[in-house]
């Protein structure tokens, strides 16, 4: 299933300055290794053992997939799924 | 209280809006207001609240005024460098607006302080730099009740959410715990579009003054995230987490402990 992930702009170095880029899986699990294969280097970024990180959240279509079947939430053609980090700054 | 005759001419922009009127006016004048950091957000966000006539504007600092600040914190200016922040911050609003009183409080925001500091206040404004001082105001707002307008900016990105606790979700049911140390590189290194945290304290601001006429829908249940680069604005849902360790069915922080320092983000 081929989705659009938006990336946020701190791992945009990895890919390539990409602020979206295409992904294909039937999971957001298989999406973040067919990312990481075509982006070496995002997959532990976001993830670790196969489970996402906790300080950073994955959205499918605006809803957070913590609150889905998370890491195994099922993603289909046409979907979108945003990555978004926790960030600190304010000053 | 009544307006004087100059007060009705400065807020005549607002009190010609049906949504604020007289009324809300004088629920701006009257509102207090605490801010934590008077730097990038705290900056635009007390500015605007004290060009709006919030009446009590508190803001916490530790710091000083050095000259790589001036490029985005705009309550600031080159004379003032090496003033503390708080006091610029002050002379700033005060002088803009002579209605507002500022009460400025050079030191660093921690657990033994925190809940005196702000128990008096209406809303809280998260404006801090670093992930242990954003968990440790979300901890004290949800214990306390408080509502926060919480906002963070990297880069060319920002997000703004308002927390108003026994309501919605809080920044632990957002991200359920800080990046550990060592992970990510440092803030400094990272750097920010100087008006970028002018865009999200602008909406820090709005979403306080909402809150004080009680018009309108706040920013809760939801993040909002900016990129400047792409130019979008999105909104992801932020359940509240029956699991959260702060305003969970189960909490487990029910007081406020050490955080650690040097987090950063990712």
């Amino acid at each position: 299933m081929a989705v659009k992930v938006r990336i946020p702009v701190p791992l945009q170095r990895i890919t390539h300055g990409k602020e979206e880029v295409e992904g294909s899986a039937d999971t957001i699990i298989g999406l973040i290794s067919d990312l990481d294969n075509k982006y070496p280097g995002l997959g532990e970024r976001i993830s670790e053992g196969g489970k996402i990180r906790r300080f950073v959240n994955v959205y499918l279509n605006e809803q957070d997939i913590r609150f889905l079947k998370g890491e195994e939430t099922q993603i289909k053609d046409g979907d979108e799924v945003s990555i978004v980090p926790a960030i600190a700054g304010g000053q | 209280m009544e307006f004087t005759e100059e007060q009705l001419q400065r807020y005549s922009r607002h009190i010609i809006l049906p949504e604020v009127g007289g009324k809300g006016q004088r629920k701006i004048s009257q509102a207090k207001v605490f801010l934590i950091g008077a730097g990038g957000l705290g900056c635009p966000v007390g500015y605007y609240l004290a060009a709006a006539g919030v009446g009590t504007i508190a803001m916490i600092d530790n710091d000083t005024v050095e000259v790589s600040n001036l490029q985005r914190q705009i309550a600031h200016n080159t004379s003032r460098i090496g003033v503390a922040k708080v006091e610029s911050a002050k002379q700033t609003f005060e002088s803009l607006n002579p209605d507002v009183n500022v009460v400025a409080i050079k030191d660093r925001i921690s657990k033994d302080n925190i809940m005196d500091l702000i128990k008096d206040y209406d809303i809280v404004v998260d404006g801090s730099d670093n992930f242990p001082t954003r968990y440790l105001i979300n901890d004290a707002c949800v214990l306390l009740k408080k509502p926060l307008v919480s906002g963070a900016i990297l880069r060319f990105e920002g997000q703004v959410t308002t927390i108003l606790p026994g309501e919605g979700a809080c920044y632990r049911c957002l991200f359920e715990e800080p990046p550990p140390p060592g992970l990510v590189p440092s803030c400094q290194e990272a750097g920010v579009l100087g008006v970028l945290p002018g865009v999200i304290g602008a909406l820090q601001a709005t979403e306080v003054l909402k809150l004080i006429i009680g018009k309108g829908k706040p920013l809760k249940g939801e993040l909002l995230i900016y990129d400047a680069l792409g130019v979008n604005f999105r909104k992801v849902k932020v359940p509240k987490n029956p699991d959260c360790a702060v305003c969970g069915t189960n909490p487990t922080i029910k007081e406020l402990a050490d955080y650690a320092q040097d987090y950063c983000s990712l």
